[in-house]
């Protein structure tokens, strides 16, 4: 006799929680073969709201945390997402319909992924920053620093590895993350959830919506408490309006990229999203 | 010790070589060193390091008891409630009567009546082993009223029996810059504390470092408390966050200590609200010892305003007298 | 009873599982050296701890050639992500294991176990943890594109900070893609044995990290190996001097990280219980056993008395004794041959005519100790203002302006390090600017950070760890008229093959 599982509830993740939608809206999220997966939650734009809250007040926190400590906390998202392979593997396989081997390469790349960013959270500044030669008695140094809250539409054809690749590089500097999952593929989205919950990232870091992007995605892009926002997945959506909504309070915005390499690693989206601090002191002996 | 004889104002003038107002205070004031912010809660964080242990434990505990004015400030306050705040204070733990009484209670003003009628003969001079009475005044927490109010609110509490007045600075008037304003009302308040036969209540001067914010102001408020005539000066009044901790009574202490140094005289410390557990009480053991010397670790120079912390310390004195852990329903709530 | 003579809080040594005798680390596994072994003692008691082997010239051969197949064969061929998993792994492994290497290195050491625990091993995994992120990050280091790895590090380390020392040394040469060949000093080995085991632990290909013990004749065959691309030495300045002479004339890169004689000074409006403070952690930190001491205060003369007044009040609250005691502050010196040289500077000192003040304590029957002490009324000529003493000694001297400050504080040898004490933020950047010195500490001393390069100016040695710069120093520009062809040859190669 076969045993009969017991499925899991996708819900949202916000600031440490897993409501479901206050819409109490659901959409059907089906395997690559067609297949009823699961009932995704499918977030409102107060749902969006509440992740813009739940992420400013967590910048003080992950930003005031050592980039030591930061650099540990994304390392050991890399430690437990290792532990969780199997469960992402099968998500991969369900939702994406490849073979184990293309979905385990895919999670191979996201747990690396973590591994290369969180060794950037005590790096970037030593690379991005610098002091500079100014003429005259003055001490002078250039830090870069977090923006605050970075609003992300993730890659729309990745489970796992476009999230991560989006998400992770906001998050070195100190940044918190709203993130608007793939809309078709937003289960292990919710997983890689569980293992932020489970490991020490703390709440409101990373906020992860799913849903419907284009419903989503115009709030977040016009919300004036949101500092950046990065279109990575935007491609298919009308994403020239949301870079127009996003030039009211002037928002650091990425375009959005297509194909497999999509967010690839690299410094840039790290120093996307921060902001330059010149500081200047007088120098003076007597 | 309920009776020192510091007149009001006497040490500001031998100090400041002139009157104690605003331009003398702050030139005085603002010409002691400055903090170090990190530096002084890495020594604080250092101090908190040590490790206490055994024969010294159960001594700490002890005195960590006799060293505590268990205190309720509420607005619910009543008779009852005074009442059994003071069976409490003088049985601390009902199943051991080897358990040390704790140095005083601490009341709002129109209480005092009733802790002095439930103390009965236990009310005295801790340091006789007896429980003092303590109540805030000049219209705590947040001392927004006229002087006049709060020298009334002072001398009534004194005149109902208590042997210890926790008065609040004006910390608006600090903040501004009104050293003088603040002097002069401490001066007030101390003036206000003397009894019909000529000796004084003992004057705790609350700063409220929350309010204060910086540790410079801190320094410079304790020098003024001092100055002023306090006998004690105090961290906090509980009702305002963060209030008491360890870097603020550090910085408190090596204030008293250096008064010390250049006077010869002795003044108290008490760090107020948010110390609840025996191995926080027992770090501002060791800060006190290691900044102002072991012999401050007596009622009349260091107390904890605290309400909770006596319970787990009873926890932890039964868990050294009996080996194994004890539970809540072990010691009683007052 | 008073208060202040807390009840012995001994941290347990349940937690160590010594072996009776180390081999050498070579090629992966323990074996044994073919000098004499020696023993390592406890310098707190005297006692025995464990039999070390002794490298002696063909221990160091076999170390070099382990390290080399190994940089030839896998390290120098694996991705720097892969390099750099290693490296995380060994930096965990730090943290699990941290209370254990404490223990043990306060065992062998005698260093207080809050140190040891609160500082060198935090430290060190911090250390790994740090490069760790570099390997796969090489081209944002600042040698260009692709810069390549030296090859074999020999690497002599001193017994100050032994595992410390070891994890600045090791993880940026890994970091980096070079192998390495490291000997612990004579007397303190005990720490990087244990951490020969972690790095089976971590699974590393065999020959990466091989670590050879034994004395001065070790190191000196050591770095004087023929195929050694890189040494990396921290100790005194006289062993770096000979090392200086003996690369000469060979293409072995060299960082050194010598001696000190650091300068403390104190300006009349620092924020005056902090600077006791700083005094006291720079000159009486690990016994005073730091390159880096601040073993010179130089004080404004207008507050010299309250400073000395309040530096001796606080210097009687320190603890000396058993290093494994939590509430110890002076642990033990490490050698009766340190503890000799402490004695006779310090007796020098006094005979020139400088005035000796030493803490009231306690000195335990055996093992080898040194109470706190401070020399006033000391000139700039004195020899114990001149030359390191290596020991809980400090040395005061006075200055009355900024410039005569920066003037004595520069008239020395050596440029390690050096603090200034003053609330005003302008002075202490211009102060700052004017001393020769590696490290500037504005209002705080004596502190570390993987992230922050450390070394020194003048006859302090060459070269920084930490930071950027560590690891640039493990590295080499790519050289394009070699690595070009090939590498576009690979590339071709490689396209062909898959076509």
């Amino acid at each position: 006799m076969t045993r009969l599982a017991v499925p899991k509830t996708y819900k949202l993740y916000i600031g440490g929680a897993f409501p479901r939608s206050e819409s109490g809206r659901t959409y059907e999220i089906v395997s690559a073969k067609g297949a009823f997966l699961a009932n995704a939650a499918k977030a409102s734009r107060k749902d969006a709201r509440d992740a813009v809250v739940a992420a400013r007040s967590a910048v003080g926190g992950w930003s005031g945390a050592t980039a030591y400590n930061r650099g540990q906390v994304l390392y050991r998202i890399a430690e437990l997402l290792e532990g969780r392979r199997a469960q992402f593997v099968a998500e991969i396989v369900d939702a994406e319909g490849v073979s184990a081997a293309v979905a385990n390469a895919q999670v191979d790349t996201a747990i690396d992924r973590w591994v290369w960013y969180a060794g950037w959270t005590d790096k970037y500044a030593q690379v991005a920053g610098n002091a500079n030669p100014v003429s005259g008695p003055y001490f002078n140094i250039s830090v870069p620093e977090p923006t605050g809250v970075v609003a992300i539409i993730a890659p729309q054809d990745s489970s796992l590895l476009g999230l991560v690749s989006a998400v992770a590089p906001a998050l070195v500097a100190g940044n918190t993350v709203v993130v608007v999952a793939s809309e078709k593929l937003p289960l292990s989205a919710i997983s890689l959830s569980e293992v932020l919950a489970t490991s020490d990232v703390p709440k409101g870091v990373v906020n992860v919506l799913t849903g419907s992007p284009a419903e989503i995605a115009p709030w977040l892009a016009s919300h004036q408490d949101v500092n950046a926002l990065d279109l990575v997945g935007a491609g298919d959506l009308d994403w020239i309006d949301l870079q127009i909504a996003a030039a009211d309070t002037l928002k650091r915005v990425l375009p959005p990229e297509n194909g497999p390499d999509a967010a690839a690693p690299s410094l840039d989206r790290i120093t996307a999203f921060v902001e330059t601090k010149t500081v200047w002191h007088t120098k003076g002996l007597i | 010790m309920t009776g020192t004889q510091i007149v009001p104002g006497e040490r500001a003038i031998a100090l400041l070589g002139g009157e104690a107002n605003d331009a003398n205070l702050r030139r005085y004031l603002h010409g002691i060193p400055g903090v170090d912010a990190v530096g002084l809660e890495q020594r604080a964080a250092g101090l908190g390091t040590r490790s206490i242990k055994t024969t010294s434990k159960a001594w700490a505990l002890d005195r960590i008891i006799g060293l505590i004015d268990l205190t309720t400030l509420e607005g619910a306050d009543t008779p009852g409630k005074v009442r059994s705040l003071v069976a409490k204070a003088v049985t601390p733990d009902a199943a051991d009567p080897s358990c040390p009484r704790v140095a005083a209670v601490c009341v709002y003003g129109d209480m005092v009546p009733h802790a002095v009628q439930a103390l009965g003969t236990a009310h005295g001079d801790p340091d006789q082993g007896k429980i003092a009475v303590a109540a805030v005044a000049t219209a705590f927490p947040s001392g927004r009223s006229s002087r006049s109010i709060k020298l009334e609110d002072t001398a009534d509490a004194v005149a109902a029996g208590a042997d210890e007045i926790d008065m609040v600075i004006d910390r608006g008037a600090f903040l501004a810059g009104r050293y003088g304003q603040v002097y002069d009302e401490i001066v007030a308040v101390k003036e206000a504390c003397r009894r019909a036969d000529g000796t004084y209540a003992h004057l705790k001067v609350i700063l409220e470092t929350g309010e204060l914010n910086t540790y410079d102001n801190v320094r410079r408020a304790s020098w003024l408390g001092i100055l002023a005539g306090g006998d004690f000066i105090k961290t906090s009044t509980g009702k305002v966050a963060p209030a008491a901790t360890l870097p603020v009574t550090l910085l408190m202490l090596e204030v008293v200590r250096d008064w010390h140094r250049l006077s010869g005289e002795k003044v108290g410390v008490k760090p107020a609200g948010g110390i609840r557990a025996s191995k926080d009480a027992i770090k501002y053991l060791v800060t006190v010892a290691e900044t102002a010397g072991e012999e401050w670790l007596t009622p009349h120079l260091f107390r904890f305003g605290a309400s909770s912390l006596l319970n787990d310390v009873l926890l932890q004195r039964q868990k050294m007298t009996t080996g194994h852990y004890s539970g809540p329903d072990y010691v009683t709530i007052d | 009873m008073s208060f202040l003579e807390y009840a012995p809080a001994p941290e347990s040594q349940a937690i160590l599982n010594l072996r009776d005798s180390y081999g050498l680390f070579i090629d992966g596994e323990f074996r044994e050296g073919h000098g004499t072994p020696f023993a390592s003692i406890s310098p707190a008691t005297e006692k025995h701890i464990a039999t070390i082997a002794h490298a002696d010239a063909s221990d160091v051969d076999a170390a070099v050639a382990a390290a080399r197949r190994a940089y030839d064969r896998t390290w120098s061929r694996m991705s720097g992500a892969d390099r750099g998993k290693c490296l995380f792994r060994i930096a965990r492994l730090v943290q699990e294991r941290s209370r254990e290497l404490a223990v043990a290195e306060s065992l062998d050491n005698g260093k207080p176990i809050k140190e040891s625990r609160d500082v060198d091993v935090p430290l060190v995994a911090a250390w790994f943890f740090y490069y760790a992120g570099w390997a796969d990050k090489l081209d944002h280091v600042g040698l260009g594109a692709a810069p390549a790895p030296l090859g074999v590090a020999a690497q002599v380390i001193p017994w100050n900070f032994p595992l410390l020392m070891l994890a600045w040394k090791i993880a940026p040469a890994l970091a980096a893609g070079n192998t390495v060949v490291l000997k612990p000093a004579e007397t303190t080995s005990l720490t990087a044995l244990l951490f020969a085991e972690i790095v089976q632990q971590a699974d590393l290909p065999p020959g990466v990290v091989n670590i050879i013990t034994g004395a001065g004749e070790t190191g000196a065959a050591l770095v004087g190996h023929g195929d050694v691309d890189k040494v990396a030495f921290t100790g005194s300045t006289s062993v770096g001097r000979a090392i200086a002479r003996s690369v000469a004339g060979t293409n072995k890169k060299l960082t050194l990280e010598l001696g000190g004689k650091a300068a403390n000074i104190v300006f009349d409006d620092a924020p005056i219980d902090q600077a006791i403070e700083g005094i006291v952690n720079g000159i009486f930190f690990n016994q005073g056993h730091v390159c880096c001491a601040g073993s010179r205060l130089l004080v404004q003369e207008s507050i010299h008395d309250e400073v000395i007044d309040r530096l001796k009040t606080r210097l009687s609250t320190l603890r000396l004794g058993d290093p494994l005691d939590k509430n110890t502050d002076i642990g033990a010196i490490n050698s009766a041959e340190q503890l000799q040289r402490i004695r006779e500077l310090s007796d020098v000192g006094e005979a020139e005519g400088a005035e000796r003040w030493t803490a009231a304590c306690t000195i335990p029957e055996n093992g080898f100790w040194y109470a706190p002490t401070i020399f006033t009324n000391v000139s700039t000529s004195h020899r114990i203002a001149r030359e390191e003493i290596f020991g809980p000694v400090l040395s005061v001297l006075t200055f009355r302006t900024p410039t005569e400050a920066i003037a004595k504080a520069n008239n020395t040898p050596y440029g390690l390090s050096a603090g200034i004490w003053t609330d005003k933020g302008s002075r202490i950047l211009a102060v700052a600017d004017k001393l020769r010195a590696g490290v500037v500490w504005a209002n705080t001393f004596n502190r570390f950070d993987p992230s922050s390069p450390f070394g020194g100016y003048k006859e302090s040695g060459y070269g920084r760890e930490g930071g950027r710069h560590g690891i640039a120093a493990y590295l080499k520009t790519a050289a394009p008229t070699v690595a070009l062809p090939s590498a576009t040859a690979r590339k071709t190669v490689s396209k062909g093959a898959t076509k």
